[in-house]
């Protein structure tokens, strides 16, 4: 595969050399940054192909030429815009299997310490996600896609650092009032529910199957409602959350407080083991897995009930207000931008939760493995 | 202690079988929901009544005057179940199927872009799932996004998308599709990975002393090592391609679909109407959810991995 | 000859004060209601055990010896007969923590430290900090395990893991010493070592020991009284009073006298199994 590679980067670049970069009829060699991206990749190429430095030094190069040829194709595009021809889709072409040549050459190093290991597991996905970035960006400017269609990625950076104080106020609307509060007492509440229904044998097999339906079921529609109920601003948003986080809480609960065996309860029993003492020092550590699995899942419910809940009606405030109006005027880099700060918020999120989780359940099979 | 004589005594009721199982349970849940829904029918309506009372210069109604009348308004805070199922029975059986005003009209273009969506998302999902398993470079580099990307609020995307692709002259079906795509890929590929990989070191040694190409391996042995995995995502896929239809539906001016009808109940304060387009949509998760259950059941059973 | 036998038995009876009769079940009986039937696990079972005894309960699976053993624990009731353990209720005895259950695996808590394992049942009986801290290091001592205080049960091995169990079930401090097959996931090294670790401390402490174990060298090894029980329905088939002498190592296993005994509780597990079904 990389041998592949290689040889498709010194093909890419022989039909680069033979062809028109930009329309007109600018040739690559007439344009400095493209001829140097030329050379760049030709020498990786060639140099892999012929077997130099097939080593950790080698593959470091591979990197840094490929970033290299990036950046010179995307100043390239940025005086060209919409004029890509022939030439430059070849070179783009190249610069992406470069990449995808160092991420294969990554993928099987080999390395001594757990240090390395992890900062390369780390890096493969990074560099993944930083050429789609470029491809995006190369394809965008290069084919002059209008910006109502696509931004390209740079557009969106620019929009994002000069429109903080709008972000920030919406993300304060979205996330830190309505998200936060409809999660701590959704999932508050989809606890104690879930303790209550346990002590009752009767609750439990007539709640949980109606528990687990309602997971299944489209609870998002519930948004209209809540916001008729309780107003435009953010507590309806909240409402729906927590009406959203509420089942898999109790779901995911009620089966962890299931999950000790008959030998960890005779145990206890054999203690003289109170109902409470029983509970707080085997069964709820117990269900501390399902727990977290459950606060996982809602960390993301949750972000997605408010942004959607506020397609509803809102205050001229809050992440779905914002996407929704500025979709309407074509103003498609700061949904866009306002999407980015979404991401980033359920990423860090989902992030935080599942580190606590590797605290809380550090004894579990599946995270100290 | 002496004699401990402490046989179970055997019950006579005949009612305690079935309140034993799940059934007699779930029943009593449901009724319950409906009580309560009636009790908090009446309380939440109850004030606008009193305007209204008040207004007509009535004074002193008797309680079940007031009863009635707070579970037959015609924008009801909370609407009353039988209002409900009347309204459902008015847009289902008496209306045509092709009436704007039908619901199995709405229903019906919710259901074909969530079916289209998660057809195409599950196809997409389980090619991915096998590149992944396949792939060192595709697992290290791409399972981690794919992971990662299910705790992005995708779902803020949806109206944009449509309104992007209206923009270029693509509308219809495809659009919502496109959601729902995204929303059930995610599940079924995280799904198809773990079943791909769930059969054990011994089974996989075993394939390798008969020395199996990696293509026998793969239907031989992963395959069906996955496929209850599969039905599992599917099912979450089949929900979040329905959440993602009908979200899908929101920005389009509210023309048609559930999606829709949620929309434009919430404009003009249809409060049932937005409540049967709700319970519709639950009836179709339900089923759809339903009907893969029993496709696994089906499937696991000629396969003979039923428990 | 068995005529005298009972005599003495009911002279005893008679005579025993409640200073050392630890165990006392007449004529128990214990049936399960199952959708194929009844099913009869424990069958008329007579059986007395004195303070400081190790007996051990041998038999073939399905025997009823685990549920015996339950029993005594107050972990599954009887359905006819009596019993009491330190002369009270089975329920009274758990209540009282008369004693300590170590069962066939080690059931540790996977989230805290052996060191926390073992204050497990300390914790829900309300003793002191220092009180715990003081019974832990004892008891980690008592089984060799000092020094793994702070480590958890999944960084141990299974030999390991099992002596903590003891450790937590001495803890309570109780008399009587209930133990199901504890050693059942063992190899054999690791085992015989166990057993002799668990003599020494039986030893140390004077503690009266019920042991279940399907192992006939293990059984005759550390047994005074072995009660040979068959199946269907469980009940006692021969009981063994051991002549070995209390202060024994594993070479005894070689001498005549252990393999004397070894026979008989074969023939009785060979005569009481039925093999018509």
């Amino acid at each position: 595969m990389p041998a592949l590679l290689a040889w498709f980067v010194v093909a890419m670049v022989v039909v680069g050399l033979f062809s028109t970069a930009f329309k007109p009829d600018i040739g690559i060699l007439e344009a400095p940054q493209l001829a140097l991206c030329l050379v760049l990749l030709a020498i990786l190429g060639v140099r892999y192909e012929l077997g130099f430095m097939r080593n950790w030094i080698g593959d470091l190069a591979l990197g840094v030429v490929a970033a290299l040829a990036a950046s010179l194709l995307i100043s390239a595009a940025g005086r060209h815009e919409g004029d890509a021809a022939l030439g430059f889709w070849a070179l783009t072409a190249a610069t992406w299997a470069a990449f995808w040549l160092f991420v294969e050459r990554l993928a099987i190093w080999k390395s001594r310490s757990l240090l390395t290991t992890r900062i390369v597991n780390l890096a493969i996905p990074a560099i993944f996600g930083i050429t789609l970035l470029i491809l995006w960006e190369l394809i965008v400017t290069g084919a002059g896609v209008p910006k109502v269609l696509l931004p390209a990625p740079s557009e969106i950076w620019l929009r994002m650092t000069t429109s903080v104080p709008t972000l920030w106020a919406d993300f304060q609307q979205t996330f830190l009032k309505a998200v936060l509060v409809g999660f701590a007492l959704g999932c508050g509440a989809g606890f104690l529910i879930a303790i209550l229904v346990d002590r009752v044998p009767f609750l439990r097999r007539g709640l949980l199957p109606i528990g687990n339906l309602v997971s299944a079921l489209p609870i998002i529609g519930v948004a209209p409602i809540m916001v008729m109920w309780f107003g435009f601003d953010w507590p309806s948003k909240a409402a729906v959350v927590i009406i959203m986080t509420f089942f898999p809480m109790l779901v995911n609960t009620v089966s962890g407080l299931a999950a000790s065996d008959a030998m960890q309860r005779d145990l206890m029993r054999t203690y003289a083991s109170n109902y409470w003492q029983t509970l707080f020092k085997l069964r709820l550590p117990m269900a501390m897995p399902f727990i977290f699995n459950a606060l996982k899942i809602n960390s993301t419910l949750a972000l997605i009930g408010a942004i959607v809940a506020e397609f509803f009606g809102t205050p001229i405030v809050g992440m779905g207000f914002r996407i929704s109006t500025e979709v309407g005027r074509m103003n498609v880099d700061m949904v866009w931008a306002e999407i980015a700060v979404a991401a980033l918020a359920g990423s860090l999120f989902y992030g935080l939760v599942a580190l606590l989780e590797r605290a809380v359940t550090f004894w579990h099979p599946s995270i100290r493995g | 202690m002496s004699d401990t004589a402490l046989t179970a005594p055997r019950s006579t009721n005949p009612f305690a079988g079935l309140m034993s199982g799940t059934l007699g349970p779930v029943l009593v849940v449901v009724l319950a929901i409906f009580a309560i829904w009636y009790v908090a029918a009446v309380a939440l309506n109850t004030p606008f009544q009193q305007d209204m009372y008040e207004r007509a210069n009535q004074t002193d109604v008797p309680m079940s005057q007031l009863v009635r009348d707070t579970l037959a308004q015609e924008r009801p805070v909370l609407p009353a179940p039988h209002q409900v199922i009347v309204e459902i029975w008015n847009t289902t059986v008496e209306k045509k199927i092709t009436s704007k005003r039908s619901l199995i009209y709405h229903s019906g273009i919710t259901l074909s872009s969530t079916l289209l969506g998660f057809l195409i998302g599950t196809l997409l999902g389980i090619l991915l799932a096998v590149g992944i398993v396949h792939s060192r470079v595709l697992e290290k580099s791409l399972m981690p996004w794919v992971i990662s990307s299910q705790t992005i609020p995708i779902l803020a995307i949806a109206p944009m998308i449509i309104v992007v692709l209206n923009a270029v002259g693509v509308s219809g079906l495809l659009p919502k599709a496109m959601i729902s795509t995204y929303l059930s890929f995610f599940p079924v590929t995280v799904g198809m990975v773990k079943g791909l990989r769930s059969p054990e070191v011994i089974h996989m040694d075993l394939m390798h002393t008969y020395s199996a190409t990696r293509l026998q391996a793969f239907w031989k042995l992963r395959l069906p090592y996955a496929v209850p995995y599969l039905f599992t995502s599917m099912k979450i896929g089949m929900a979040a391609s329905l959440v993602g239809a009908i979200v899908g539906e929101l920005p389009t001016g509210a023309v048609a679909g559930l999606g829709a009808r949620l929309l434009a109940g919430s404009y003009y304060g249809q409060t049932i109407q937005i409540w049967s387009a709700l319970l519709m949509a639950a009836f179709l998760a339900g089923s759809l959810v339903a009907l893969i259950g029993a496709l696994e059941k089906l499937t696991l059973k000629r396969m003979g991995m039923a428990r | 000859m068995l005529t005298a036998a009972e005599i003495e038995d009911g002279l005893e009876d008679a005579m025993s004060s409640q200073a050392n009769r630890v165990i006392d079940i007449d004529n128990l009986s214990l049936t399960f209601e199952t959708n194929d039937g009844p099913v009869h696990a424990l069958s008329d079972i007579d059986l007395k055990i004195e303070e400081g005894d190790f007996v051990s309960f041998i038999g073939p699976s399905g025997c009823g010896k685990t549920t015996l053993l339950r029993v005594i624990a107050d972990l599954e009731q009887p359905t006819a007969g009596s019993i009491t353990v330190n002369g009270v209720s089975p329920e009274q005895a758990r209540i009282n923590r008369a004693y300590g259950y170590v069962f066939q695996a080690a059931a540790l808590y996977p989230w805290r430290t052996i060191a926390k394992n073992v204050a497990l049942p300390l914790e829900i009986m309300g003793l002191s900090r220092e009180e715990q801290q003081q019974r832990i290091q004892k008891n980690m001592e008592l089984v060799n395990l000092a020094g793994f205080e702070n480590k958890y049960p999944w960084q141990l091995s299974g030999g390991m893991q099992q002596r903590a169990s003891i450790a937590r079930a001495l803890a309570v401090e109780p008399d009587l010493l209930l133990m199901d097959e504890p050693f059942g996931a063992l190899d054999e090294i690791v085992r015989d070592h166990l057993n002799e670790q668990l003599l020494q401390l039986w030893a140390k402490t004077n503690k009266t020991v019920v042991f279940v174990t399907h192992s006939i060298p293990e059984a005759v090894f550390l047994s005074t009284k072995i009660v040979v029980l068959c199946p269907r329905p469980g009940r006692i088939y021969d009981v063994i009073e051991s002549d070995l002498p209390r202060d024994r190592n594993l070479d005894i296993r070689e001498t005549p006298e252990f393999l004397k005994i070894a026979h008989r509780v074969r023939e009785g597990l060979k005569a009481g199994h039925s093999y018509e079904d």
